[in-house]
């Protein structure tokens, strides 16, 4: 049996990493809280920008950042008049059973009383959190988030098959693997569906890519159709396309559908392999499925991404040789000793298993040693949602995709 | 020697991993590495793009990944280019990328 070395946290999850995370409810107060994370030892602060208003699509995705195991205390900063305030996040967060504490900035008395209090309770908790040592753990305990972005001919050949060998060898020995980018599974429904534990979560595949699609047709765009540089790369048709993008999470059985949306954001109630409602954008993508507690992400990339995350190691695996040595500052794994014969799927798939469960157990993936915090909070427009439930769909003409590519490239 | 990937088993299309021609002999590997067969390619072939594994008949389904990604629109033979001129979509004609659409 297959184990990684972590921390545990008091409600009994495992964090791979000790991140002490600066959390304000929106870009208001987000200037003295990167402050005070920049004066203490592995802080890191974030918010989001979708600026002031009460949303539960953003404050599930911050509480569900919150939560993750990766985090070992959370400071709140807070302005003190937002729609989203302190308050309903430590509520979300409080059950997890870490250090939390809250500061707002009007009752401070100013952002400089704040940071200077802010320094001082972080640091406090950077004591306190260097004293847990790392313990081995079973794989049930490991939750990782596949994710593609960059894509290039290589992704849906190499990578992405590469690293559904390592999500397979993840489920098996009893782990947790996500994946989601909705738009991506256009046209494998009936694949993923029938991959489905039971019929409800079957019901609940075929609802979640038809309300995308929905969403697509709404936007002028027709979700069945490729761009041409996909087809002169070598896609034929757009199942072959999506079969590439989903192959990234492996073969095992689909336990079930993760929403993020306003009517609840969920965390996966048992192991295997989830589908997440998300969207086909990188960052607020990884961003999502860290916040349903992922505490690793494996990121397939043919022409090069950088990315990392603010709280979860980003491994990145390129299919495309080329951008292996090129860009090898950043690239963690070469797939691409699957074209040039020196490895195949399986070998590679193995390697990316052992990578994840090293990095798991501390090794710095190359995003993390750059310092790099990418962190995105997604949301859906609320209106466009409530008109969609409204409109009848004949009454929504789908376009040719001519203006779409933009929207259909993220991703894959 | 020239590649091709075979990602599953059931596939009947192999992915090449560089620019092939007319006369090449290519080795399909399995996801393990192994050779599994090795046909003559019957044209040029760019790299991503597929070669058939049988000789497929118009209506035959195309599989890649363990699924189906088309039916061929035409007979294909062994080594045969499998691309949009010689196979349909369930969900959208292939003619579309043929005229320069999407």
């Amino acid at each position: 049996m297959t184990v990684f070395y972590g921390y545990e946290r008091p409600d009994g999850s495992v964090g791979v990493r000790n991140h002490l995370l600066v959390l304000t409810p929106m870009d208001c107060s987000i200037e003295p809280a990167k402050k005070i994370a920049a004066q203490v030892e592995g802080a890191v602060a974030v918010t989001q920008h979708h600026g002031c208003g009460f949303d539960w699509m953003v404050a599930n995705t911050l509480i569900g950042t919150g939560r993750n195991p990766n985090v070992a205390g959370v400071l709140l900063v807070g302005l003190g008049c937002e729609s989203l305030t302190c308050e309903v996040l430590a509520e979300g967060i409080e059950s997890t059973g870490k250090p939390l504490e809250t500061l707002v900035i009007q009752d401070e008395g100013g952002s400089v009383r704040t940071t200077e209090k802010g320094v001082r309770i972080l640091r406090g908790m950077a004591e306190e959190v260097s004293e847990l040592q790392r313990e081995t753990f079973p794989l049930s305990k490991l939750m990782l988030a596949v994710e593609c972005g960059g894509s290039d001919a290589t992704s849906g050949l190499a990578a992405n098959p590469a690293v559904g060998v390592a999500a397979d060898m993840l489920v098996d020995e009893g782990g947790t693997v996500v994946f989601g980018e909705t738009q991506e599974m256009t046209g494998t429904q009936h694949v993923l569906a029938r991959r489905a534990v039971d019929a409800g979560v079957a019901e609940e595949i075929h609802a979640m890519i038809g309300r995308q699609e929905l969403r697509m047709r709404a936007a002028g765009i027709d979700s069945r159709f490729m761009s041409k540089g996909n087809v002169e790369g070598g896609l034929t048709t757009i199942e072959e396309k999506s079969l590439g993008a989903i192959r990234k999470g492996g073969t095992r059985p689909i336990q079930g559908v993760l929403g993020t949306g306003r009517e609840g954001f969920d965390y996966p109630s048992r192991p295997g392999l989830w589908l997440q409602d998300g969207t086909g954008s990188d960052v607020p993508s990884v961003t999502g499925m860290v916040a349903a507690g992922a505490q690793v992400v494996v990121f397939t990339t043919g022409r090069g991404s950088t990315t990392g995350h603010a709280i979860a190691p980003v491994l990145k695996v390129t299919g495309n040789p080329g951008t292996y040595s090129r860009m090898g500052d950043n690239m963690d794994v070469n797939a691409g000793a699957i074209l040039d014969g020196s490895g195949n799927l399986r070998s590679v798939g193995e390697g990316i298993f052992s990578d994840v469960v090293e990095v798991a157990s501390g090794r710095m993936t190359k995003a993390e040693a750059l310092g790099y915090h990418d962190f995105i909070v997604y949301r859906t427009s609320g209106l466009a949602e409530r008109l969609l439930e409204v409109c009848p769909p004949e009454a929504l003409r789908g376009g040719r995709g001519l203006s779409s590519e933009a929207a259909l490239e993220p991703g894959f | 020697m020239a590649k091709a990937i075979q990602i599953d088993e059931r596939d009947n299309v192999a992915t090449v991993t560089s620019d092939v021609g007319v006369g090449e002999v290519v080795e399909v590997l399995s996801p393990e590495g192994e050779v599994l067969t090795s046909p003559e390619m019957k044209g040029e072939v760019s790299f991503g793009h597929k070669i058939a594994l049988k000789s497929l008949e118009k209506g035959d389904e195309v599989v890649k990944y363990g699924e189906v990604i088309g039916v061929a629109s035409k007979s294909i033979g062994v080594g045969v280019w499998v691309h949009t001129h010689n196979v349909e979509s369930a969900t959208v004609p292939t003619s579309a990328y043929a005229e320069g659409g999407a």
